[in-house]
């Protein structure tokens, strides 16, 4: 099947590089596409592929133009049954996974990032169809980070280190740093491989099975990669990917009483339910990576060309959909005109069209609940008296586009700067002091992310150490590396994501003590 | 219970053996330095040789003092601020790691073939044992490169105050001849996963497959400069990097004797860091309750292993007083077993000593067995008529004060001695100046952890011997040497911490 899918993948390379494709080429390419994948649109269980015990489908929609890319099995409360039950095998004691030496898992983890490596332009490809990021992004940074991701957590395989204790009487006493088991994985659509690679990287580098949950909406490069993680050589039962929704396979997952981990990437909203599950079921581990509403601040003393720009990209990077989208942005008095209007004519010049043209800057948004969605915020915007400075509709007679929309004279209790928004909308508040500035971007129920530009070194230092932040960046924005750990306070999460805190949410420690004859240091 | 052992471990260990190449064709056999070949500054050549024919290979471009001055500078060069190399992504230095561990995976026929010509090694343990430690070697510091963290710190007052993890800097590294490739990656995988560049000296009797790795690192991508590889002697090149004034770092892996030189160098020139790996004698210590088989052929390989040449050579076999005739009944039986011979040839077990000096060391201190009254049991002699070959040894009835219970052997000569009670074997065991290895064979729990508390040396084993892996730690307690290499505490060596502080106007928790 290789060889078919390549040619795809190449032919949507090469086929135009600037123009956008005529519509007849890309349904063409498309049609392609769909027949080289008839194979991965099941359930991938034990290294195998099924069909929902259900015979149910689902429809996969290409955000793009609207129409039906493929059905795609659906899973439900009884696939996830089968996969825990292989999981669970594949977790036995004495099983090849647990007898594999740590350092053969990050072999493994390194042939996978290789194979995807080789496959880039294909997955890229599937990743832009099915979810409408440009190509170009999906290509050059989703893809990017995918592999650096699973390299990451290749290396970590044999370097999670247990320890010994000093004791106190004649014992010696150390640690194992076991997995924890059976891992449930549910994962958003927004950044579907790389949500994947998230999960996937540290779960299989500590050495634990996984049942993961891909979202509904971009089925499609999840289940490709389940076809390369067979291919890599994991034993069957270790990875199994289950397409289907969140009421049903989803609830199935966090409320099953043989799944030891339940870990979430998703709203805000969900994740309350996910940890209400565990509580009711079997008290499972809980990792949320939830929603945002994250603070920029941009002192007077900031590059302003800079600003502008990581202003921008902070708040429009993915269609805006990002769970740490910089939604409010926090502008000092005296720059404040001069930031709006420069930010205006930058959404202006946002280029939005076709995800597959290499000029595109901004693709559909992914379905069309969140297209409504979006919308009626934009309506709330403008009814409680926000500015609309440009955008503010639909950008296209047929797909989910949104045109890159600005508010200005934004106010903290107005809906747009309460409310994740999660699309091309950007609200711009103004401020005076410093303190202000504080208490205001803090004044949030969520805490993921938030930013501050500035020259100033003492600002730097005092608004990283006062903002209510997993992560804060100064004069830069949505910088990722699998080395920095990622994560929210408050209600945008529990635990982090990525670098060696990662490897946390993914181990149980386990105290060994023995009796010895005579302690000595 | 299960049962245990790598037999039926799922990872595919090692690759089918293949046949040794049979026209190997040395191409390298001059200086590396800035990823090109120079010849030597003052013209001179050496000469390189097989132990197993005592046939002359070829001759390599000998450095001394001027060729590690100018390999000193290529690498300060590339170690300036804003060079390529200090301004590359960590996560990068791992990449070109796992590259160049998939350049040797690919050339590995060609470098096990070349460590069994010029180091005497059998093919098939430089294929499976020598080249698979460097495969993996290499992959374990490539997952480092990224993961070698520095910390902030809740220092009093109102700072902010962190720590940088920086290289060293130009690390001078000068390696033996008993394991050419894998002491050759265990010097530079750390050294280059955290950032430093390298000059190393590999030894005069084993160059060429150092040389081949130079060609290795170039093609993987590392930019110029970054390794720097200057083949030559000792006393020359050794003494040039040891002393080096523009040098920040020297490991040194190779004998006791020499290692003080090193030590002495650096504390005379600029005290550079000092790292050592040096001699043993280590200890085996095995118990009456012990697994019998495993005792013996645990205690066989460990000191056998590559005709005996290893820093860990269990050199000092205690066995306890009832099962002692029957251990060394069967560690002669298992001794006796041997086909010596060319090292290239399939069936032979034990191929050559590397030298003609170590062959004659070697003699002599069997000499030395004999007439000191320990009972020579099997071998005491040279094999066949060319090539360093020693018959496999074994000496019963040796007591501590004996030279061959005392002094490092290297070479294929096993001593057993007898013990009664476990505070003697304690006491006998740490009497020495090394402490780089020991082990302990026991079925009885308070025992095994007994000893590994007591023993004094870098490594403890218990039921086995020579389990060494990227992970682990190595290095020596006494005079076995200073510091660690390998696992996370290996990457200490290589590493500067800087503490940065910052005044704040208001330090928050």
């Amino acid at each position: 099947m290789g060889e078919v899918v390549l040619t795809a993948a190449w032919e949507l390379l090469n086929f135009n590089g600037v123009c956008c494709y005529p519509v007849s080429g890309f349904s063409a390419v498309i049609a392609r596409l769909n027949a080289a994948l008839l194979f991965v649109l099941q359930i991938f269980i034990n290294n195998e592929w099924h069909d929902a015990v259900s015979k149910k489908t689902f429809p996969s929609v290409n955000p793009a133009t609207g129409e039906v890319i493929c059905q795609v099995a659906e899973g439900d409360k009884a696939d996830v049954d089968k996969a825990v039950k292989a999981a669970k095998a594949a977790f036995q004691l004495g099983s090849p996974w647990r007898r594999m030496d740590a350092s053969h898992r990050g072999k493994l983890l390194n042939h996978l990032a290789d194979l995807i490596e080789r496959d880039r332009a294909y997955l890229a490809a599937l990743e832009t169809l099915d979810n409408g990021k440009p190509y170009s992004v999906a290509y050059l940074v989703d893809l990017d980070m995918v592999v650096k991701c699973l390299r990451y957590f290749a290396g970590w395989s044999d370097k999670f280190h247990g320890k010994t204790i000093p004791l106190d009487g004649d014992f010696f006493c150390y640690t194992r740093h076991e997995p924890v088991g059976v891992c449930g994985q549910i994962i958003p659509w927004n950044f579907p491989l790389l949500m994947q690679a998230w999960k996937l990287g540290p779960a299989l580098a500590t050495g634990n099975v996984v049942v993961m949950k891909v979202a509904e909406q971009t089925p499609l490069s999840a289940l490709y990669v389940a076809n390369l993680v067979k291919e890599a050589g994991f034993p069957p039962g270790v990875v199994n990917i289950i397409p289907g929704y969140g009421p049903t396979a989803g609830a199935a997952i966090s409320s099953h009483m043989e799944v030891d981990k339940v870990a979430f990437t998703g709203s805000t909203e969900v994740g309350h339910l996910i940890q209400k599950a565990a509580a009711e079921s079997n008290l499972k581990r809980v990792t949320l990576e939830l929603g945002g509403k994250s603070p920029n601040i941009i002192m007077s003393d900031a590059d302003m060309d800079w600003a502008v720009e990581q202003a921008h990209f902070a708040l429009f990077f993915n269609q805006g959909q990002c769970c740490c989208a910089g939604s409010r942005t926090y502008v000092q008095e005296d720059i404040y005109h001069e930031f709006v209007e420069r930010s205006v004519e930058r959404a202006k010049s946002r280029v939005v069209g076709n995800p597959f043209d290499f000029k595109t800057e901004q693709g559909p948004q992914v379905d069309e609940e969140q297209f409504k969605k979006i919308l009626g915020y934009i309506s709330a915007g403008k009814r409680e008296g926000a500015k609309l400075l440009c955008g503010g509709n639909p950008a296209a007679d047929r797909g989910y586009f949104i045109q890159p929309t600005v508010f200005g004279d934004v106010q903290d209790n107005m809906t747009i700067a309460r409310e994740e928004i999660f699309g091309p909308v950007m609200q711009i508040l103004k401020f005076k002091t410093i303190e202000e500035v504080i208490e205001r971007a803090n004044d949030s129920k969520y805490g993921l992310a938030a930013a501050v530009f500035t020259k100033d070194l003492d600002k730097a230092n005092y608004v990283s150490q006062a903002l209510r932040a997993g992560t804060v960046w100064i004069n830069c924005y949505d910088v990722f590396g699998a080395q920095a750990p990622f994560g929210g306070y408050k209600a945008s999460g529990s635990g982090r994501e990525l670098g060696q805190y990662g490897l946390d949410a993914y181990l149980e420690v386990k105290n060994v003590t023995i009796k010895v004859p005579q302690k000595n240091s | 219970m299960k049962k245990q052992g790598s037999d039926s471990n799922p990872a595919p260990v090692n690759p089918a053996l293949p046949e040794p190449l049979k026209d190997l064709k040395i191409k390298y056999t001059k200086i590396f330095i800035n990823n090109e070949w120079h010849d030597s500054v003052s013209g001179k050549k050496f000469e390189v040789f097989n132990p197993a024919t005592e046939e002359k290979i070829c001759e390599i471009e000998e450095g001394d003092k001027a060729d590690v001055d100018k390999a000193v500078k290529a690498a300060r060069k590339a170690f300036e601020l804003g060079s390529p190399w200090r301004t590359m992504d960590a996560s990068e230095r791992g990449r070109l790691l796992n590259k160049l561990a998939d350049l040797v995976e690919r050339d590995r026929l060609i470098l096990a073939t070349m460590e069994t010509i010029d180091g005497g090694k059998l093919f098939s343990t430089a294929y499976l044992m020598d080249l698979g430690a460097c495969i993996k070697t290499l992959r374990y510091c490539a997952g480092w490169a990224d993961k070698n963290h520095g910390r902030t710190m809740p220092m009093d007052g109102n700072f902010f105050t962190f720590t940088r993890h920086e290289p060293v800097g130009v690390c001078g590294q000068i390696i033996p001849w008993n394991f050419p490739l894998v002491m050759f990656v265990w010097k530079i995988a750390p050294a280059l996963c955290c950032g430093n560049t390298v000059v190393v000296k590999p030894a005069e009797q084993t160059p060429l497959s150092a040389l081949y790795m130079g060609s290795l690192i170039k093609e993987a991508g590392f930019p110029p400069g970054v390794v720097n590889i200057v083949p030559g002697f000792g006393p020359t090149a050794g003494a040039a990097i040891s002393h080096h004034m523009d040098i920040d770092k020297v490991a040194f892996t190779g004998s006791t004797e020499v290692g003080k030189l090193i030590k002495e160098a650096a504390g005379k020139s600029n005290l550079k860091r000092v790292t050592l790996e040096l001699g043993g004698k280590s200890p085996i210590v095995i118990f009456a309750d012990a697994d019998l088989d495993a005792a013996v052929e645990f205690a066989h390989i460990g000191l056998f292993y590559h005709q005996g040449q290893c820093c860990i050579a269990a050199s000092r076999i205690f066995v306890e007083e009832p099962i002692y005739d029957e251990f060394v009944r069967r560690s002669i039986d298992r001794a006796k077993k041997y086909t010596l011979g060319n090292p290239l040839l399939p069936g032979v077990q034990q191929g050559p000593q590397i030298d003609k000096e170590q062959f004659q060391k070697i003699l002599e201190l069997i000499e030395s067995g004999k007439k000191e009254g320990a009972k020579l049991e099997c071998g005491g002699g040279p094999w066949g008529n060319k090539g360093y070959f020693i018959q496999p040894t074994v000496f019963s009835n040796v007591t501590d004060d004996m030279r061959i219970a005392k002094e490092e052997i290297f070479g294929p000569v096993q001593q057993i001695m007898k013990f009664k009670t476990t505070d003697e074997v304690i006491r006998r065991a740490n009497n020495t100046t090394y402490g780089l290895a020991a082990a302990v064979f026991t079925k009885d729990v308070d025992k095994a952890l007994t000893f590994t508390a007591a023993l004094q040396a870098g490594t403890v084993w218990v039921n086995c011997y020579s389990a060494l892996s990227a992970q682990c730690p190595f290095g020596g307690f006494k005079m076995s040497g200073n510091g660690r290499e390998m696992g996370e505490y290996g990457l200490h060596e290589y590493t500067e911490v800087k503490t940065v502080t910052i005044k704040i106007p208001q330090k928050n928790s």
